[in-house]
């Protein structure tokens, strides 16, 4: 809406790639970007429940089984993770202005708490898919 | 700031009334995974649960998430109306959350306002009708 709209977006897709933001920018992408994901999963996972619940088609079932491996739970696990603890970052910078004075150490925090809630999991999930686990 | 979106808006409009929803209904939504996570470890999920079993609870309390796992019998604490409710809250946060952002993402790159209402009425549809069915499927599971 043209309310929200301060910057020009008439750049071109390389133009619009190139990394000038800072911190801020990258974590802004990948934000939207996880974000998204989550909700094509989440009405995927709901619809096919739904299906599976009901009839147990053929195709809900492939959708589950594809949702249910090891590599899909490591992206989803990653879209969620990540979306969660920047967007609780943002929310309470937002929420408690005061804390932006503190907006780059923030981010470091973020990834401090990102890499062993996310390394961790995902290192159990791959020593358990190699070891020939479900 | 970073991106214009991190501006708030005028207080008293619809955008900002989402602005607000969304940052509080994210918190909320960790909180409330906190709660789930908290809860599969007193019912004793550490021995019973193995990790996406775990991951899968902790986003949302639904006993067909933790069926395949060493739990005798889900229907003691893992199934019941408490956690019905509780998952009807957190759907209805995530759905209005998920989609909120959905249509703020799109709004970004759609100049003219009447695809911007279509869009909104296409989205509130999208919103109810998933929803209903969410609600379904966790009254029927």
């Amino acid at each position: 809406m043209a309310s929200t709209k301060v910057l020009n977006r008439k750049v071109s897709f390389w133009q619009g790639l190139r990394y000038r933001g800072k911190q801020g920018m990258l974590t802004w992408i990948f934000h939207r970007l996880t974000g998204l994901g989550i909700v094509l999963f989440v009405g995927t996972h709901i619809v096919a429940a739904f299906f599976l619940q009901q009839f147990s088609d053929d195709l809900s079932i492939a959708i589950t089984t594809v949702y249910e491996s090891w590599q899909f739970q490591i992206v989803v696990y990653f879209c969620v993770l990540y979306h969660a603890l920047h967007g609780a970052r943002l929310a309470l910078e937002d929420l408690f202005p005061g804390l932006l004075r503190f907006h780059k150490e923030l981010i470091w925090m973020q990834w401090l708490l990102f890499i062993p809630l996310y390394g961790l999991p995902v290192f159990i999930l791959i020593q358990t898919a190699l070891s020939g686990g479900a | 700031m970073q991106s214009s979106r991190r501006i708030r808006p005028a207080m008293g409009t619809f955008e900002y009334g989402m602005w607000l929803f969304t940052r509080l209904s994210g918190l909320g939504m960790i909180l409330l995974a906190a709660v789930n996570l908290a809860t599969a470890f007193v019912m004793g999920g550490r021995t019973l649960l193995d990790l996406p079993a775990t991951i899968r609870w902790m986003f949302f309390p639904n006993p067909n998430h933790v069926i395949d796992s060493n739990i005798p019998d889900v229907t003691v604490g893992w199934s019941n109306a408490f956690w019905q409710i509780f998952s009807t809250i957190i759907i209805f946060l995530a759905a209005a959350h998920g989609i909120n952002g959905v249509r703020m993402v799109i709004e970004d790159f759609i100049e003219r306002r009447q695809i911007v209402y279509a869009l909104r009425g296409l989205f509130f549809v999208l919103w109810i009708g998933g929803m209903i069915v969410a609600i379904y499927v966790i009254l029927a599971s």
